[in-house]
């Protein structure tokens, strides 16, 4: 048969069919489970202000980030009560979406 | 003045605005691999068949200077002809216009050949070709876009509305394909999106070419936007044309039928499909081997390529095909591929085309990606719109029909007229493996060797379940034929549902989960 080059396997309930798997699905993004100690920015944007520093005790609520993004001031706020390990980014910053801005522990 | 000086001066006043945009912008448009206007309608009606309507408007912007500035014809042709002797209505924006910018008169001739075809019950055919909105003409160009917008979505399922991308078609006016039947693109001329790279690239800092955002490749392949790819614009007319012959006028007629041919005898059905489910084929073969002619005309070929749709004829009836295709992520249902199926099913319901659906298929995509795509509300539609479809409804069981995928491939229980299957069919609620792994449990877990076990009664499920008798002791299937004498069913079937009349209650419209 001539269109059967290129075969992978794709298990569907156990059983394992031979097929052409589609980039798409190859190219899935593979579920993470968010971790609220990880402060990632969920835009695009500049970093217009870091409103914690290292070692610092937040608390759920408190303001974390001033991001400009979208033609808006987003500010980005703690979702636990915890205390700032690390900071990686410098004020002015451009960050990509999916950047790790501080880590909490 | 004499006659003949008057029929020259309108020669004249006609020779000028053929012109368009003028020579330097003909050469520009030319110089980017495109066709003017004109000639585009040309290529793509019978020759000597179109008659051009509003041939001198003009617009009458005063605004920065406007009043100073004549566009002819104001960027836009419009007027009908014939595609194989079939009337349609067209327009067709010219670029070497103001960049085929749309004003107030400019959309004003758009819409009035769209009330002249929605009246006169004929296809419509846009050319898109723009730059966009007339900046200079403020809300008067929104108006034209909304009153487009309005008129594609209330001649919808009424008559076949065909948008073909010729060049830019950015930020509102995207909408005016996106609300029509078949969109038609052209690699490296078509580009469509909402907001365009510069925006993207301030807004979000993201760096992409327009043929990487919105190009022919990108919408034919990635976004499902577009139905039909062609390299040229040339191959793109053919696609036109050849689609016309497969459509009726208007929702209230059927497609001309055509004289029927044998199908060719290198497909034979009998040959095509694998004894052992989980190997592929190509089921566009199966689909030869029982259309006239071996033709078949496929829609959205790139996009989804689990499920395969597209057109061909039975018995020289137009027919629709909705096929489950194997070689191609094993022929799952997804989100992608429940969105292009069921967009096509409610194509052919609108339009008195039959629907002949072959099934062969394991059931569901599994994934966090899909669920959090909403396979939930797109694998609906699959189901709303079979069910909705009252046009004869012909099902041929090939293969494996598991599960939630059975009954969302026109099975009985959603109203299929006639269901076949062949004998290779496996028509239970789920694999023998999975189905054996949760009824025998116990069996298999407590046993010395759970492997041998489980093999052992993977073959019990499977001989027992794994065939298409069961469903037939039910009447679920109504005949379990050979391979070879499906286009035989096939057709009695398309004839014995000619005159097919179902009641459909009351209402005023459904509310498919879109």
């Amino acid at each position: 048969m001539k269109n059967t080059e290129n075969l992978g396997i794709l298990n569907i309930n156990s059983i394992l069919y031979k097929t052409r798997l589609s980039p798409k699905f190859l190219n899935r993004r593979v579920y993470k489970p968010s971790n609220p100690k990880t402060i990632i920015s969920f835009i695009p944007g500049t970093v217009l202000d870091i409103l914690v520093k290292e070692n610092q005790q937040v608390r759920k609520g408190e303001d974390l980030v001033i991001l400009d993004a979208m033609k808006m001031q987003n500010i980005m706020k703690c979702i636990i009560d915890g205390t700032i390990m690390k900071i990686h980014i410098n004020k002015g910053d451009k960050v990509s979406k999916g950047t790790v801005l501080m880590e909490l522990k | 003045m004499g006659v003949n000086k008057k029929i020259k001066e309108l020669q004249e006043k006609r020779k000028q605005i053929l012109l368009g945009g003028g020579e330097q912008a003909i050469e520009k448009q030319k110089a980017m691999g495109k066709r003017t206007a004109r000639e585009r309608i040309m290529s793509l009606l019978d020759k000597d068949s179109f008659i051009e309507y509003d041939l001198f408007v003009e617009h009458d912007a005063r605004d920065f200077d406007m009043d100073k500035k004549s566009l002819p014809s104001d960027g836009v042709i419009i007027g009908s002809g014939t595609i194989y002797g079939a009337l349609v209505a067209i327009y067709a924006q010219d670029f070497t216009v103001a960049g085929g910018s749309l004003g107030q008169m400019h959309s004003r001739k758009i819409t009035k050949i769209m009330d002249h075809a929605l009246k006169m019950r004929i296809p419509l055919i846009g050319i898109n070709d723009s730059g966009g909105a007339r900046i200079q003409e403020g809300v008067n160009s929104l108006a034209g876009y909304g009153e487009i917008f309005f008129r594609n979505t209330i001649s919808s399922g009424i008559i076949p509305q065909i948008s073909v991308i010729m060049g830019p078609c950015a930020g509102g006016a995207v909408y005016s394909p996106a609300l029509t039947d078949f969109v038609f693109v052209v690699d490296k001329i078509s580009k469509m999106f909402i907001t365009g790279p510069e925006v993207i690239k301030t807004v979000l800092g993201e760096e992409i070419s327009m043929e990487d955002l919105g190009g022919a490749r990108v919408h034919s392949e990635i976004t499902g936007n577009a139905h039909f790819f062609a390299e040229s614009e040339d191959e793109c007319f053919e696609q036109i044309k050849k689609l016309i012959t497969f459509i009726p006028w208007n929702n209230s007629r059927k497609a001309k039928p055509f004289e029927p041919g044998e199908p060719d005898k290198k497909y034979n059905p009998e040959k095509i499909v694998p004894d052992d489910p989980t190997l592929p084929y190509d089921v566009r073969d199966v689909i030869r081997s029982v259309a006239d002619n071996s033709d078949f005309f496929e829609i959205m070929e790139l996009y989804a390529k689990n499920i395969v749709i597209g057109f061909g004829r039975m018995g020289g009836r137009t027919t629709g095909f909705v096929a489950n295709q194997p070689l191609e992520m094993a022929g799952v249902l997804d989100v992608d591929s429940s969105d292009k199926a069921a967009r096509f099913i409610r194509y052919c319901d609108a339009f008195n085309i039959p629907i002949i659906t072959l099934v062969d298929l394991p059931g569901y995509l599994p994934g966090v990606d899909q669920e959090h795509a909403g396979v939930i509300r797109h694998g609906a539609k699959v189901l709303y719109s079979y069910s909705e479809a009252t046009v004869p409804k012909i099902t041929v069981i090939l293969r494996k029909a598991y599960g939630g995928g059975y009954i969302a491939m026109s099975s009985r229980h959603l109203r299929a007229d006639f269901v076949f299957a062949w004998p290779t069919a496996e028509i239970a609620v789920m694999g023998p493996e999975g189905a054996a792994n949760i009824i025998f449990r116990k069996e298999i877990t407590s046993s010395d060797d759970p492997d041998v076990t489980r093999k052992q009664k993977v073959g019990e499920y499977k001989a027992k379940f794994a065939n298409p008798y069961v469903a037939a002791a039910r009447g679920y299937v109504d005949a379990v034929i050979e391979p070879r004498e499906t286009r035989r069913f096939l057709l009695h079937a398309i004839l014995a549902s000619e005159n097919k009349v179902v009641k459909v209650l009351d209402k005023k419209h459904g509310l498919p989960p879109f």
